[in-house]
């Protein structure tokens, strides 16, 4: 048990927003950054709020992502830090990208009290569109207080058990929290103690593990089972990546929203990779034929040699794609496999540096060895 | 077919190392199959696998990278690096079904001459077997 407040609130999202006003009108914090609805029908995205009255419309927990809000808060902070204290509510993967990024050098988390939660997951953005959302919101939550797994979400987010965030000041326990109109907001560290101290909502004790927690990893793990053996991942070798990548427009999206990929610029874009009468001229020698512009599959083969150890598995990418290549998924299975060569969990461990950016010197003795022949 | 079949191989060998370990195969005249043109680079580390991927997705049958063995890199810890994105490589390949035999890392001392000849018969060998690189069929890549 550790110190906790409860929240009155008949959702998880409405305890959260209650949570933010009180810190803000506490003085406890400066500023919150939050999601905040923008539209009528179910439109939100990340502001930096400073005024309890704009807080309104805050929904932390709204079950969509515009956009990683690790990405965002890296970007606010990699030049320097808050000069007051800013609450920032994220999602776990989005604490998780939070913590790679700060090993990659990107962020600057001095004055940031991080909250989050534990978390139902988010619907695929066009699920929002029209207000396709709003009727749906109800079994929502209650599918989150009782531990249950709701239809139709991100595919990533239908198959996370990373949904209980690793190391946050604060936790609301949404998961399996059972509905009862009284949410516990758990401190976990000692900044967290100090933020719930003196807060509204009685001082007491709490735990982020609630039954409803155990039985829906429990459910997320055979959902993941399921998913990288089903969805329609490529077929193993060439032809199964050239038919999964075959719609791919070449946009780039996935890479834009993918808040690991944070390189100023980026090898892909790089003028060396800019094609030229040259290029086709080699591939020409080579092939009877090729993809004009060409390199879609270097593309996405390359982001997964650069970024797949660090994927928290967000989904963004999938979202964004315009042209509804699972991407994310195949990011996962991949992620899942090179996370595990290396025991690596992103964004577990602030202390720990992502896989490429140290070794051992005993370890993977078979490779570089003479193996040749199948 | 594998008598006809001659395999291209990208080599990407380290300046201090396997490069030199070329040489010497050279001027002590061993011979070896001709199926291996290296790019000189200052370090195993330098060969990022977008390199050995972009090779082997134009049509290359093979991707040789050669390095200072661990614990004799010239820059300390370069080839410890090397080591973890080709283990990381060979990993995605595992995972999505591609043919691992098309990408290597070996370690070659500079004294080793004749582990350079080794290792470029035995990797044109096991090449013949795995046949042409689908890449150069394929147009979408």
């Amino acid at each position: 048990m550790a110190k906790a407040a409860l929240m009155e609130g008949s959702n998880a999202d409405l305890a959260a927003r209650d949570l933010l006003k009180s810190l803000l009108s506490s003085g406890k914090v400066r500023g919150v950054m939050t999601l905040v609805e923008t539209g009528p029908a179910g439109e939100v995205n990340y502001e930096l709020v400073a005024d309890v009255a704009a807080l309104e419309n805050a929904t932390p927990l709204y079950p969509l992502m515009p956009a990683n809000a690790g990405g965002l808060l890296s970007r606010l902070t990699v030049l320097e830090g808050f000069e007051e204290p800013v609450a920032a509510f994220l999602r776990p993967c989005e604490l998780r990208a939070f913590v790679e990024l700060g090993k990659l050098h990107q962020v600057n988390a001095e004055n940031i009290l991080l909250i989050s939660a534990t978390c139902g997951g988010v619907y695929p953005l066009r699920a929002s569109l029209n207000g396709g959302l709003a009727d749906g919101l109800p079994a929502y939550w209650e599918a989150v207080a009782n531990g249950e797994a709701a239809e139709g979400l991100r595919p990533t987010c239908s198959a996370c058990e990373h949904f209980v965030p690793f190391g946050a000041d604060l936790v609301l326990a949404a998961v399996g929290s059972g509905g009862a109109g009284r949410l516990a907001v758990v401190a976990r560290t000692p900044r967290g103690d100090e933020a719930l101290e003196g807060l509204e909502g009685a001082a007491g004790e709490a735990e982020v593990e609630t039954a409803g927690v155990k039985s829906l990893r429990e459910k997320r793990g055979a959902a993941r089972a399921e998913l990288f053996e089903t969805e329609p991942l490529p077929a193993p070798g060439l032809e199964g990546l050239v038919a999964f990548f075959g719609r791919c427009v070449g946009c780039r999206s996935c890479r834009s929203v993918c808040p690991i990929c944070c390189c100023e610029i980026c090898y892909f874009d790089a003028a060396a990779t800019e094609p030229t009468p040259r290029t086709f001229d080699v591939h020409l020698k080579r092939k009877e034929g090729t993809r004009v512009p060409p390199d879609t599959l270097l593309f996405h083969l390359g982001r997964l040699t650069h970024m797949s150890a660090s994927c928290v598995g967000c989904g963004m990418c999938a979202d964004a794609c315009p042209v509804y290549v699972p991407v994310a998924t195949l990011f996962a299975k991949v992620g899942a496999e090179t996370q595990a060569l290396f025991e690596y969990v992103p964004g577990k461990d602030p202390e720990e540096e992502v896989p490429l950016q140290r070794f051992e010197e005993e370890e993977l003795a078979e490779v570089g060895e003479e193996r040749f022949g199948s | 077919m594998s008598e006809e079949f001659r395999p291209d191989i990208l080599g990407i060998f380290c300046r201090w190392c396997s490069y030199s370990a070329a040489d010497l195969a050279g001027v002590s005249r061993m011979k070896m199959p001709p199926t291996t043109k290296v790019v000189r680079v200052m370090c195993s580390s330098r060969a990022d696998p977008v390199f050995a991927l972009g090779a082997l997705l134009i049509g290359a049958d093979g991707v040789l990278v050669a390095g200072c063995a661990p614990g004799d890199c010239h820059y300390k810890t370069g080839n410890y690096q090397t080591r973890r994105r080709y283990a990381l490589v060979e990993k995605i390949f595992d995972t999505l079904g591609l043919d691992n035999r098309r990408l290597k890392l070996v370690w070659i001392p500079a004294s080793e001459g004749a582990k350079v000849k080794r290792v470029v018969t035995a990797m044109t060998e096991s090449l013949q077997e795995a046949g042409p690189n689908p890449t150069r069929a394929e147009m979408f890549i």
